[in-house]
């Protein structure tokens, strides 16, 4: 019966190339192999939020008067509500961090060399689009953070030059931050964003497939000794028995810090004190913090930054495009200065917007834990592979 | 070349599809962009609002209260006894709605840490510009406390 079935669904689709593609697909073995799993468990996080948010939308209300009552609702009376929220907030958050991390490997690996380029570029936009995601949720609770953080981020577009008060305007709905901001944030956060987002996902996935992981240079000769890993079982287990530990990791996090509501927001009061974005937002923040008021030739100081900001994150996305070497020879010594440099920026700033050294001490414990992982699973995986 | 010779007719028709498909993409786009664009909807102009009595206990405990002038926030704030003053409350930086520091006798706002004195000058952190002032006048009216009527200045 289910072998008839089987054959049955193989003559109209199939199946049997795509199994006998997966069989074949194997995962380089190396010292840094550990790094591969980044990517997936970022993947987690999103089927994460796909799923906590289809629910949220269940009794989540997108207007000026009922958004803040009704998370409020979800939050003391709905059974789990606490649960769910709590975990769609959490794992948002783990989302950009792993997103980051992976990024930081890749790009440190110089895995975006030829001919993986359109690899790293989509993955580039996926990073913008996950900002975009928090940057519209984190408006949706209808809290006094959500109100000023919106203010801010989208008076910030003002500084594009010519288009900007076209883009404020586009972005707010109106002239100012209201329920009809709100209305749009909800549009993008759950239907906009998600569509372009699963477009993009597929294509980097898909290319991930096509093209097989990269090795980095300084591996070429290790993975070239040792045996490939299957990607089928071998790696696909353990990518899902990180992804169960993580489950684990987001039910204790959303029971034991279940994330706060806040204060409705109120358009008539004063912004609180130490009032700061989301972390992965904070570096930019502090920056802004930092330049004084003034202009120069017609320019606002305070574009400057944002402007930058725009620039360098254009280069994000052309990093491939721009690195002659590393497609070269597999290493650029500059794009690494410049990457370590880059990183210290974002990580000094944040320390400095916290005014706390806890940001290093994430960077550190989390580098620490890779560094394990890669030690541990460096002679295991060698054996099974056989 | 002739000029009487005749074009190609592969190269009028791609010229002719060309055009077409552009014009057809553009018919669909310009409605689309319209519509995302936010009308522009004509507000009623404030020009004076009346911002309750100088006994409100908001004076004494913050020294300051934000008053609803149209849509916008305007900062009511006792300087000295007598003397009330009111800027706008939008913070000339990125926006954000700024408060009364009444221990450090500035204008503060807690978003980038941008500072104003009490005549709504930029004094330190990132704005650009002043505060925009409006005018405070205090109408007595037998032994009720004053009332506080703030105006465009």
């Amino acid at each position: 019966m289910f072998a008839r079935a089987r054959s049955w669904l193989d003559d109209r689709l199939g199946l049997s190339t795509i199994v006998e593609f997966a069989s074949h697909k194997t995962v380089p073995v190396h010292r840094f192999s550990v790094f591969y799993y980044l990517g997936g468990m970022t993947l987690f996080f999103f089927l994460v939020q796909v799923c906590t948010g289809v629910l949220l939308m269940l009794y989540y209300r997108p207007s000026a008067n009922e958004a803040f009552e009704s998370v409020e609702f979800i939050m003391t009376v709905v059974p789990f509500g606490w649960l769910i929220r709590s975990i769609h907030s959490w794992s948002a958050n783990l989302m950009v961090f792993f997103a980051v991390a992976h990024m930081v490997s890749v790009f440190f690996m110089k895995a975006y060399r030829a001919p993986r380029e359109l690899t790293w570029a989509s993955g580039a936009l996926l990073l913008f689009l996950i900002m975009g995601f928090g940057f519209s949720g984190y408006l949706l609770p209808w809290n006094q953070l959500a109100f000023f953080a919106t203010k801010v981020g989208t008076d910030i577009a003002g500084a594009v030059p010519i288009a900007g008060e076209w883009t404020v305007r586009f972005l707010r709905g109106g002239d100012r931050v209201s329920g009809g901001t709100l209305s749009r944030f909800y549009g993008w956060h759950v239907a906009l964003l998600p569509a372009i987002t699963t477009v993009i996902l597929v294509v980097h996935l898909a290319l991930v497939q096509v093209k097989g992981m990269s090795v980095p240079a300084a591996c070429d000769e290790e993975a070239k000794r040792r045996p490939p890993m299957k990607f089928f079982p071998h790696f696909a287990l353990r990518d899902l028995s990180g992804w169960i530990f993580a489950l684990g990791v987001l039910a204790a996090l959303a029971a034991l810090f279940p994330w706060e509501l806040g204060e409705k927001a109120d358009l008539f009061a004063p912004a609180y004190e130490n009032i700061r974005p989301e972390w992965y937002f904070v570096f930019m923040f502090q920056t802004l913090k930092l330049v004084p008021g003034g202009e120069i030739a017609g320019v606002e100081y305070e574009a400057i930054p944002i402007m930058l900001f725009g620039a360098a994150g254009l280069l994000l996305v052309l990093i491939p495009f721009l690195d002659r070497g590393a497609a070269r020879t597999g290493r650029s010594k500059g794009w690494t200065i410049g990457g370590v440099a880059a990183l210290l920026f974002a990580l000094g700033m944040t320390c400095w917007g916290y005014a706390s050294l806890l940001p290093l001490y994430v960077v550190l414990i989390s580098g620490l834990l890779l560094a394990l992982l890669a030690f541990i699973t460096r002679g295991g995986t060698n054996r099974e592979a056989r | 070349m002739d000029a009487t010779a005749p074009v190609p007719r592969r190269r009028f028709l791609n010229w002719f599809l060309g055009t077409a498909a552009g014009a057809l993409i553009a018919s669909v786009l310009y409605p689309i962009i319209r519509f995302a664009s936010p009308p522009r909807i004509p507000e009623a102009t404030t020009n004076q609002v009346e911002a309750g009595d100088v006994s409100d206990p908001a004076f004494s405990q913050k020294g300051f209260k934000i008053v609803r002038f149209g849509a916008e926030p305007v900062i009511l704030l006792k300087a000295a006894e007598g003397e009330y003053r009111a800027f706008s409350a939008t913070c000339t930086h990125l926006d954000c709605i700024v408060g009364y520091q009444k221990d450090r006798s500035r204008i503060f706002c807690n978003c980038h840490g941008g500072a104003y004195d009490l005549n709504g000058r930029n004094v330190s952190g990132p704005p650009p510009r002043p505060l925009t002032a409006y005018k405070v006048n205090l109408v007595a009216k037998g032994s009720e406390p004053a009332k506080i009527v703030v105006s465009r200045a």
